[in-house]
């Protein structure tokens, strides 16, 4: 499991979700909160490359033993590539949730809409705030 | 709000960094490390579990004996004092009160350890229907109950070989405990009934020989994997134990209440059963969810559900047509609008000699 850490170079979503933006395309992930709060990821219910996404909905699912979460796109676009190797091995995303878990890249389709997210510190805040 | 109880060891949980959680009134640990290893550490070691949660009652009186045969579907006649037996308190419709096990202490004295969740109910349904010459006490406050499980466990502790659904006094490291050979997981263990008060000096004795803490989280996964029933989930009042594959333990041949009820269900045969699957799909089925026909209706209901740790797939238990509930047959399970395809299998889904060939 990995030490808790929000990366400086990322974007948040309340619903637990991170974005890394690079030019009109953005990779999507979970935070070091959300893999803590669910345990052992079991299982990645992977959507399919060339599908869109919505800003604030459900795009995937994961599941530890004893619970599922829905994954919160934190941006619109359409999915490029899925993270096969969370699939195979879900628990990568504990081991490495900003790195090797990340869920699935996409090309953005409303790039303005990065304004209303999170920086790290706005997002540690939100986290102290939920207590 | 309902204030939580909490169980003599309740500060150890909190020391070890436990995620605690509301189970049947209860504050309980459902996982330390995390489910995974803790439910991997009982197959191939040694885990502790704190049970204090669940309930003890003492039966005792000349008419103890009398009384519960008349309560409990299994046959106390079966066994005798130093053995415990694997029982149902059922009602009139051949349901299940809960399910429990009796330790027949004498002939006349019993001690019955029961669901948690069901304490204030079974308790009811006792009173309700005891004998004059039965007494009936819940003596669940004065006791601590520590699961010790997995093939390990009696040499971790020390404690002779005993054969299983037996009990005896036992002491290690200088302080005494009733040792139960029971257990929910599956695997060779024993169950620790000590004095309230002497809780928290036997766990730290059980950690310090290499139990590894466990949760409630693991032990759902391993009585699942060993298709052990959850109250609550895959038995209750309204399911029978015929169609729950208990007959087993329905000793049909004596007056218990609900007998009738049961003979009938046995000799028609049950239009449902509890099956057993696994997933060939990758999926993890859970508690509520659906069986889908072909027709993509619902035939049946998944009762327990969960990943399993020691396959790494998809298990679970639930209730379909008595004609599906052969072993090899495929079952579709509605995963949140997914239809996944499972397959029913032979219980226990997880047998001990599987970890030899691998």
């Amino acid at each position: 499991m990995a030490a808790e850490s929000y990366p400086d170079d990322l974007l948040y979503h309340p619903g637990h979700d991170w974005a890394r933006i690079d030019g009109d395309e953005a990779t999507f992930g979970i935070t070091w909160f959300a893999q803590d709060a669910l345990g052992e990821l079991v299982h990645y219910e992977a959507p399919e490359a060339g599908s869109s996404v919505a800003k604030d909905r459900t795009y995937s699912e994961v599941e530890s033993v004893k619970a599922v979460s829905d994954v919160i796109a934190p941006l619109s676009g359409e999915i490029l590539e899925v993270n096969a190797a969370v699939a195979e091995a879900p628990e990568t995303v504990n081991a490495d949730p900003y790195g090797e878990g990340w869920l699935v890249r996409v090309r953005l389709t409303e790039p303005g809409e990065a304004g209303s997210l999170m920086d790290a510190e706005a997002y540690r805040r939100h986290l102290a705030e939920q207590g | 709000m309902q204030t939580l109880l909490r169980t003599p060891l309740f500060d150890r949980h909190v020391a070890l960094g436990a995620r605690l959680v509301p189970f049947a009134g209860w504050e309980m640990p459902v996982q330390y490390e995390g489910v995974i290893p803790e439910h991997l550490a009982v197959r191939r070691d040694c885990g502790v579990f704190d049970v204090s949660h669940m309930g003890e009652f003492e039966v005792e009186g000349p008419r103890a004996r009398e009384c519960l045969q008349g309560l409990l579907s299994n046959d106390l006649d079966r066994i005798e004092p130093g053995k415990a037996q694997y029982t149902l308190l059922t009602n009139e419709d051949g349901g299940i009160v809960d399910d429990l096990i009796v330790y027949e202490r004498a002939r006349d004295r019993f001690l019955l350890i029961v669901n948690a969740a069901n304490r204030e109910a079974d308790l009811a349904w006792l009173r309700d229907h005891e004998l004059d010459g039965a007494e009936i006490r819940d003596v669940s406050d004065d006791y601590a109950l520590l699961a010790v499980q997995g093939p390990r466990s009696l040499e971790r502790l020390d404690l002779p070989e005993a054969p299983a659904f037996t009990f005896a006094d036992g002491e290690f490291d200088g302080g005494a405990c009733v040792v139960n050979r029971t257990g929910y997981t599956g695997e060779l263990g024993v169950e620790l009934l000590v004095p309230t008060a002497d809780a928290g000096a036997l766990w730290d004795r059980v950690v310090a020989r290499g139990a590894v803490p466990c949760g409630l989280g693991a032990r759902d996964t391993l009585r699942l994997e060993v298709c052990y029933p959850l109250h609550g989930n895959d038995i209750g009042p309204d399911t029978d134990a015929i169609s729950a594959g208990l007959g087993w333990v329905c000793a049909l041949d004596k007056e218990f209440t609900g007998a009738s009820v049961l003979r009938a269900i046995k000799e028609e045969g049950p239009a449902q059963r509890l099956a057993a699957f696994v997933m060939e799909e990758r999926a993890i089925p859970r508690q509520g969810m659906a069986f889908l026909g072909d027709d993509g209706e619902p035939v049946g209901v998944v009762t327990s559900g969960s990943h399993s740790p020691s396959l790494e797939r998809g298990i679970g238990m639930g209730y379909v047509p008595t004609a599906l509930a052969a072993p090899g047959t495929e079952l579709t399970v509605d995963v949140r609008g997914r239809p996944r395809r499972g397959r029913v299998v032979k219980k226990p889904i997880y047998q001990r000699e599987e970890r030899n060939g691998g």
